[in-house]
């Protein structure tokens, strides 16, 4: 891997993101109605057109955008409409730790996805491969928000297993490890959920790297040579089946911004897909924009770490 | 220029005889017929949707809270309408929210995919940063977001899906484009003096058809679940019944009232199942003996050239294609 690439990606990523800021802004500039007609509009014009000269509303567009851009770069997003006198970034850091936790389902999926994988994967079309093969086509075909609530009437309302949504007790009240284990609690069903997908993806990805691995040179040579094929299969295949699922990871957290906006609202989570939706809902315009860049920035990111980390693990790359 | 249609001819007529074959190996899966039924069983409700069901599906005119019977197939909601006319009419929403979008997201898509592939240059490499630009926006959110400051209605809607999901097909068309604009026939036709045009829609856009076409199932399947999960975020239109909506709308009377969520949900995963099927059943039979190379890889690309792709080009390939907004 050379500087050259490193930079010229790193540009590209630059690029890319400005290019973001740039439409994203016009886009939700140019949406009718704004914050001052939903917060300010039955107190008179003479009023709103004070409030839009506070919030700069009434300003050109381009002078707007530069103005936001040059912020932006230095981490500063804003200020909050519906939340008056809060930072646009302090608001959305209240939020972004509860859609991370969420995140937990990528892990927990990738392991999962891998494991069942590799045993189906010893026997194709044997029955374990048929089983989780249709259970990995259920899982792509079921939307997350119908499953959350089959399971929802299943486990929650039916057996009792779980509860039905919130992040805590609310009545409880439960502090230090009490509270962290109540949150686990309710954390579990969005996270099976959520990963319900991730599984039938990354199981999909890793059964067919490990197929195709399976019919290479290298890996008759060590059967040849008598290694364990558990341990062919298990250990040479997968690493290079593994591959694929790297460059994916990008993807992976595009979806899990998506998926937890469906999840968050099914679960009355209180997550940034919450907070997208109510904001929408307010014209809180400032919030809205932070939370697609925030997004989307976390997305140009791994995709940028996921090709630097392919680049360095598989030396069979080349780059022109 | 007299030899030019026939060899446009001879390559029809090959195309032709290999279209038959295909279509005869795609008719041998069991999986890919049961999930062509499927859509089509889904399909054809949609399609009789008002003959179906005689009740209004916002007429609030039985009893409240009704289980399936004879006389109300999926019950009654809790302001006494009729789930069956409900789900049926949500099944022709979802059809022709997807169907338009198909139409015009393949359109931009094929013709910059081609323009791109087949100019090269400056124009190339502008159309693909557009590309990576929109594919490095979580779509959902931007859609959650237009529409929620644009207002509900389909043809916004509409229009804002087939704008932003045509980024995929660029990219395949693109680069099939580039394989097949190097093969010989082309090289010939070129020497003979055709134009640009004439090469590019009688001899390359053919050969890129059949990628195009295992593709298109998927991208509706996940058109079908992008309009429902905006209509459970109640981002659908109001005026149309969809299946997401239905689903949102059981959200609170899940525990003694089952039916509400069960029958849209079920529609709805045979209709994306049928459609993942079918691309599945499409693809293999377009990569005929490549057995351990099904699902989730593009076409003509051996285990190596897949492998040695720089992720660099941030091409997730059909597992992007086949990620859900729900799941």
């Amino acid at each position: 891997m050379s500087a050259g690439y490193v930079l010229r990606r790193l540009a590209q990523a630059v690029v890319t993101m400005v290019g973001i800021v740039v439409v994203t802004f016009v886009l939700v500039q140019m949406a009718p109605g704004d914050a001052v007609d939903t917060l300010g509009a039955e107190a008179g014009p003479e009023y709103a057109r004070q409030l839009r000269a506070d919030l700069r509303l009434d300003r050109p567009l381009p002078e707007q955008l530069a103005a936001y851009g040059a912020r932006a770069v230095r981490g500063d997003l804003g200020l909050s409409f519906s939340q008056p006198g809060r930072r646009v970034t302090s608001v959305i850091g209240d939020y972004l730790p509860n859609t991370l936790l969420m995140g937990t389902a990528v892990v927990f999926s990738s392991a999962l996805g891998v494991a069942l994988a590799v045993r189906a994967a010893k026997r194709p079309r044997g029955p374990f491969d048929s089983v989780t093969s249709l259970g990995a086509l259920l899982g792509f075909a079921v939307p997350g928000f119908w499953l959350g609530q089959m399971a929802i009437l299943l486990l929650a309302l039916r057996l009792g297993l779980f509860p039905i949504g919130l992040m805590a007790d609310p009545r409880a009240g439960y502090t230090g490890f009490d509270h962290v284990v109540d949150v686990g609690v309710h954390l579990a069903l969005p996270v099976l959920v959520l990963a319900a997908g991730e599984v039938a993806m990354v199981f999909r990805i890793t059964r067919i790297g490990v197929l195709q691995e399976r019919q290479k040179d290298y890996i008759r040579t060590a059967l040849a040579k008598g290694v364990a094929a558990d341990r062919v299969l298990g250990d040479h295949a997968l690493r290079n089946a593994l591959l694929p699922l790297v460059t994916v990871l990008g993807a992976r957290v595009g979806f899990l911004f998506s998926g937890a906006v469906l999840v968050e609202r099914l679960f009355a989570w209180p997550g940034v897909g919450t907070l997208l939706v109510s904001s929408a809902e307010l014209r809180d315009r400032p919030v809205v924009l932070g939370i697609v860049l925030v997004a989307s920035f976390a997305l140009v990111a791994t995709t940028f770490v996921t090709d630097m980390v392919y680049a360095l693990i598989d030396p069979r790359i080349r780059y022109d | 220029m007299t030899e030019t249609p026939r060899a446009a001819d001879i390559g029809g007529a090959a195309l032709a005889s290999e279209g038959a074959s295909f279509l005869r190996r795609f008719l041998r899966r069991p999986d890919g017929v049961a999930g062509l039924a499927m859509i089509l069983a889904v399909a054809l409700v949609g399609l009789l949707a008002g003959r179906l069901a005689d009740a209004d599906p916002r007429a609030m005119a039985y009893p409240t809270f009704l289980r399936p019977s004879g006389r109300y197939l999926m019950g009654t909601d809790a302001v006494g309408r009729d789930v069956f006319s409900r789900v049926v009419h949500g099944i022709a929403t979802s059809l022709t929210v997807v169907v338009s979008v198909m139409f015009i997201s393949t359109a931009i898509g094929l013709t910059l995919g081609a323009l791109a592939g087949y100019r090269g240059g400056v124009l190339d490499s502008l159309i693909m940063r557009v590309v990576d630009m929109m594919q490095s926006v979580p779509g959902f959110l931007l859609a959650i977001v237009v529409v929620s400051l644009l207002g509900a209605g389909y043809d916004k809607l509409i229009l804002l899906l087939g704008l932003t999901s045509w980024t995929f097909l660029a990219r395949l068309v693109r680069a099939e484009v580039l394989s097949v604009k190097r093969r010989e026939f082309v090289e010939s036709a070129r020497s003979m003096g055709a134009p640009g045009r004439r090469i590019l829609v009688h001899h390359v856009l053919p050969n890129v058809a059949p990628a195009v076409v295992v593709v298109l199932p998927l991208m509706a399947s996940r058109l079908v679940l992008i309009e429902a999960g905006l209509a459970f975020l109640g981002l659908g239109d109001p005026e149309n019944v969809s299946l997401g909506f239905l689903i949102s709308e059981a959200q609170p009377h899940l525990q003694y009232y089952w039916w509400l969520s069960v029958f849209p949900g079920v529609v709805l995963v045979a209709l994306v199942l049928g459609l993942n099927l079918v691309g599945e059943a499409l693809n293999d039979a377009l990569n005929p003996g490549q057995g351990a190379g099904r699902l989730a890889r593009g076409r003509r690309r051996g285990p190596e050239a897949g492998s040695a792709q720089p992720g660099g080009a941030s091409q997730p390939g059909d597992v992007t294609l086949l990620g859900t907004p729900g799941s």
